[in-house]
């Protein structure tokens, strides 16, 4: 399967098969929001703020997940050296990052009417900050170090020891008292929202993975060209 | 399949991370005291290093009929089911804040029984569901 990311069968993924994806998200989306916004009820406690909660769990599950993709395929790098893993990991950063922003800035937003506060440095919001700082660390390495092999390798430290803060983000809730609620949907115990707001969230997840495909792929496309670009430059 | 250089890259990559991973733990382990956002009634009942003007937070639930209003400050008790503290507040206080409900107040102690509070957020925990659902579970406990 890691075939099909190689130049020559990324180059020809056909225009048809990416449309349908732009399609099948836009259908995703466009549907979870009518849920999310208007279909779905007001919690018995938080009311209409809950609605936010709709962008803010997908955007927190995508910048947790592309993160730890960028920590896997550095890894797998570092050992087997394949040459596309990096230039994966490369075209995750800036989505996963943008969501990260998405998943602080819309938290905010809950947390003002809801908690009291703006923010909190409680073990979540803090190590959620510390994840967007570590992606905006990843993305200025491979954009201000000109040398392949050396923004390659910091770039590979940088999402290898980020990656160790991922179990610190998704367990803090968890490990000590934070102001941030713990897991509503776990894998060990039923969930604890209701399937009229579950719903709704699933369908945005899944809309969401949609999107960042997408973007991820258009990105990578390029990556490709312009690493082999500069390949061939280099030879002339 | 696994070439030798392969091999020994893996051996070396783990090791660094484990030593990486115990470094993390043993960083988060001895700043508990700063990882935590508030203490529990009963964490601080049982705390020994204890001081009367440091600000800390307590949370717990806002125990049931205990909110009382007078004329300058309003006045609950937190509990966590098993200690309690009572804590006193000037302000305005959050939407959410409410009985049977989560709440952090942050703040001093004054003593181990009583907590002067500067600040109060309400606390949302994990559970979601419409209103008719939540009246509906209401009538079954009663």
């Amino acid at each position: 399967m890691l075939k099909n990311f190689f130049p020559n069968k990324i180059l020809s993924f056909s225009n048809k098969l990416f449309s349908f994806l732009i399609v099948l998200m836009l259908l995703f989306v466009f549907v979870g929001l009518i849920y999310a916004l208007f279909l779905s009820p007001p919690d018995f406690t938080q009311g209409d703020s809950v609605r936010i909660m709709y962008v803010h769990v997908p955007a927190s599950f995508i910048a947790l997940g592309c993160f730890g993709f960028m920590g896997i395929a550095s890894i797998c790098a570092l050992i087997f050296k394949i040459k596309i893993l990096p230039l994966m990991a490369k075209s995750l950063a800036p989505v996963g990052s943008v969501f990260a922003l998405v998943s602080i800035v819309t938290g905010s937003l809950w947390g003002k009417p809801t908690w009291g506060t703006w923010w909190a440095w409680d073990a979540r919001l803090t190590s959620m900050l510390i994840l967007f700082i570590f992606y905006i660390a990843y993305i200025s390495v491979w954009k201000f170090v000109d040398n392949y092999e050396k923004a390659n390798r910091v770039t590979s430290i940088i999402a290898i020891i980020g990656s160790l803060n991922l179990p610190v983000i998704k367990y803090s809730v968890d490990w000590w008292n934070t102001l941030h609620q713990t897991s509503s949907i776990t894998l060990t115990s039923a969930p604890t929202i209701h399937y009229t707001m579950l719903i709704p969230l699933i369908i945005m997840l899944i809309g969401t993975i949609l999107y960042t495909l997408i973007v991820f792929l258009m990105r990578y496309k390029t990556e490709i060209m312009k690493f082999k670009l500069d390949k061939r430059n280099k030879e002339n | 399949m696994l070439s030798k250089k392969a091999r020994s890259r893996i051996v070396i990559l783990t090791f660094l991370l484990a030593l990486a991973a115990a470094v993390v733990y043993g960083v988060l382990k001895s700043l508990e005291e700063n990882v935590v956002y508030f203490f529990s009634p009963t964490e601080l009942y049982n705390k020994e290093d204890i001081s009367f003007n440091k600000k800390i937070r307590v949370g717990g639930l806002v125990k049931e009929g205990s909110i009382n209003n007078d004329q300058t400050s309003v006045n609950f008790i937190v509990t966590d089911l098993n200690n309690e503290i009572i804590v006193s507040y000037k302000g305005s206080l959050p939407n959410l804040f409410s009985e049977g409900k989560g709440v952090v107040a942050e703040g001093k102690l004054k003593d181990k029984k009583y907590f002067i509070a500067d600040k109060i957020l309400a606390k949302h925990d994990e559970n979601y569901m419409p209103p008719e659902v939540s009246k509906i579970l209401k009538k079954t406990k009663e």
